[in-house]
């Protein structure tokens, strides 16, 4: 596991794209200059909660309380180290683990 | 506006899916001169820009429809005075905001008041990585004030992408190029081979650069690549003539990107206005949504069913929708012909006829000696003068 999905990490968006709803398409995008990913409904959920806030650990039980259902906790963390080399998210902060 | 309650018909018909980029030229005027510009040639005949609020109804009625990627181009947009204002509006209706410019007529005042209008994102071009070169090609002094642009850009916090426009004149540069963009700490950089429409096409010969050039630039461009991954991602495009299939261009007509010229024009692409028998629509008299899903122009090339052979049997005409519609115009004098790029074209022969031309005789005196024609208003007149239609007829007849 990287720093990315750590889970002490606070992932934020990064502050050279965008990420927002779009009603027309139906989902979550990203932008970024002259381009746009369209986000699955699950990533759209995991990217809506990297604000700068939550550590990783949070993020993951606020998505398990929202879908009790599903087994999510890798493919969020998956998730997010993809983000991460994207360069769409980077951490706020970390600390480091002792 | 008849549409501006009700919902979208491109939305509510499957079969036209809403355009993604809207390309916003706001004015044909612009103080660089570059003999490369896909401008038509007939830019001083164009007149009577559009104004303020025009462009906010065409933002609108777009950005109801779906488009997310907003492109302020020209010319150069830093022109209009009203620039503020359009960024402004684009941020609040929700576009992803790019300004396409040269940098000339920025200030840091500028920079910043863009800044807090919500611009996300300025492209810069540059003419060549030396100043005597760029100056040289730009027609103005302007290298040093792009340098400056750039590190303000940066300081400013946008993402910044650079853009240089690649040919014979320069494309040895490319490593200093590079190195340019690595100084200048972009986040992307594009190596845009020069496209031969407008004045690149008018230029074309002089232009054109060799196959040399070209697996030296594929080669650097490579190794920086690898070298700056994760920091600058650079693109790459090899320049279609020495291909042998055709470019997926535009992403289809009327698929994706839909052109607003200065004049309220709205063109599949920027290029497309010199196609023979082809009405393109105004946003003065119809809106967006009209004009996208219902217009005979819009509509012309759409899909797949207009081609004809060899792109009608191909396999692979899903994946690059027969090319071109403009060069198959420019090089075959039929918009509906294959792009003749790819070597099933029977006309493919003009384009290799064109490059072998051109390896053959660069690096000669006499053919270097030959002038570039610069992109300007004076030129335009006397080139173009009032026919849109006949300098790309002249030259495709001359093939």
């Amino acid at each position: 596991m990287s720093a990315a999905s750590n889970d002490l990490a606070v992932p934020e968006l990064a502050p050279t794209f965008r990420f927002q709803w779009e009603e027309v398409q139906g989902c979550f995008v990203i932008l970024y200059p002259e381009g746009m990913v369209k986000l699955s409904p699950s990533a759209g959920e995991i990217m809506k909660r990297c604000d700068g806030q939550k550590s990783v650990s949070q993020i993951i039980a606020d998505l398990k309380t929202q879908f009790p259902q599903t087994e999510l906790e890798t493919d969020v963390r998956r998730f997010l180290e993809e983000a991460n080399e994207h360069g769409w998210i980077r951490p706020k902060m970390r600390i480091s683990s002792p | 506006m008849s549409n501006a309650v009700t919902p979208s018909a491109a939305a509510s018909r499957p079969s036209v899916k809403p355009p993604l980029w809207l390309l916003a030229e706001l004015t044909y005027a612009c103080p660089l001169q570059c003999p490369y510009c896909s401008n038509p040639m007939e830019i001083a005949a164009i007149k009577q820009e559009l104004d303020t609020s025009h462009w906010f109804r065409v933002m609108q009625q777009a950005r109801r429809m779906g488009a997310t990627q907003l492109g302020f181009s020209g010319g150069e947009p830093l022109i209009r005075r009203d620039l503020e204002q359009l960024i402004a509006e684009a941020r609040r209706l929700g576009y992803y905001t790019n300004l396409i410019t040269s940098g000339v007529g920025m200030d840091e005042q500028r920079i910043k008041a863009f800044k807090e209008a919500g611009l996300d994102h300025i492209q810069v071009s540059f003419q060549a990585s030396s100043e005597e070169l760029n100056n040289f090609i730009a027609g103005t002094d302007a290298f040093e004030h792009k340098m400056h642009m750039a590190r303000l850009v940066k300081q400013y916090g946008y993402p910044m992408v650079l853009c240089f426009v690649l040919h014979r004149k320069n494309e040895h540069q490319i490593r200093e190029i590079l190195d340019l963009a690595v100084a200048l700490e972009a986040d992307y950089v594009e190596l845009a081979t020069t496209q031969y429409y407008g004045w690149a096409f008018h230029n074309r010969e002089q232009l054109l650069p060799t196959r040399e050039q070209l697996v030296n630039a594929e080669k650097v461009a490579k190794e920086y690549q690898d070298k700056m991954k994760g920091r600058m991602k650079i693109y790459y495009v090899i320049p279609d003539y020495y291909e042998i299939r055709p470019k997926r261009c535009m992403d289809g007509w009327g698929s994706v990107f839909l052109t607003i010229a200065p004049d309220g024009t709205a063109l599949p692409c920027h290029a497309a206005r010199q196609l023979p028998g082809l009405s393109f629509p105004n946003v003065r008299d119809h809106d967006i949504d009209w004009i996208w899903s219902e217009s005979p122009a819009f509509n012309r090339f759409r899909g797949l069913d207009w081609m004809k052979e060899p792109c009608r049997s191909c396999p692979e005409k899903e994946k690059d929708l027969g090319g071109c519609r403009c060069q198959a115009y420019m090089l075959t004098g039929d918009a509906a012909n294959a792009d003749p790029v790819c070597d099933k074209s029977p006309h493919h022969h003009v384009v290799t006829e064109r490059i072998e031309h051109v390896n053959r005789l660069a690096g000669t005196r006499e053919f270097e000696a030959k002038p570039l024609v610069f992109r300007n208003m004076k030129n335009s007149r006397k080139i173009a003068g009032s026919s849109v239609l006949s300098n790309a007829r002249e030259t495709a007849e001359s093939e």
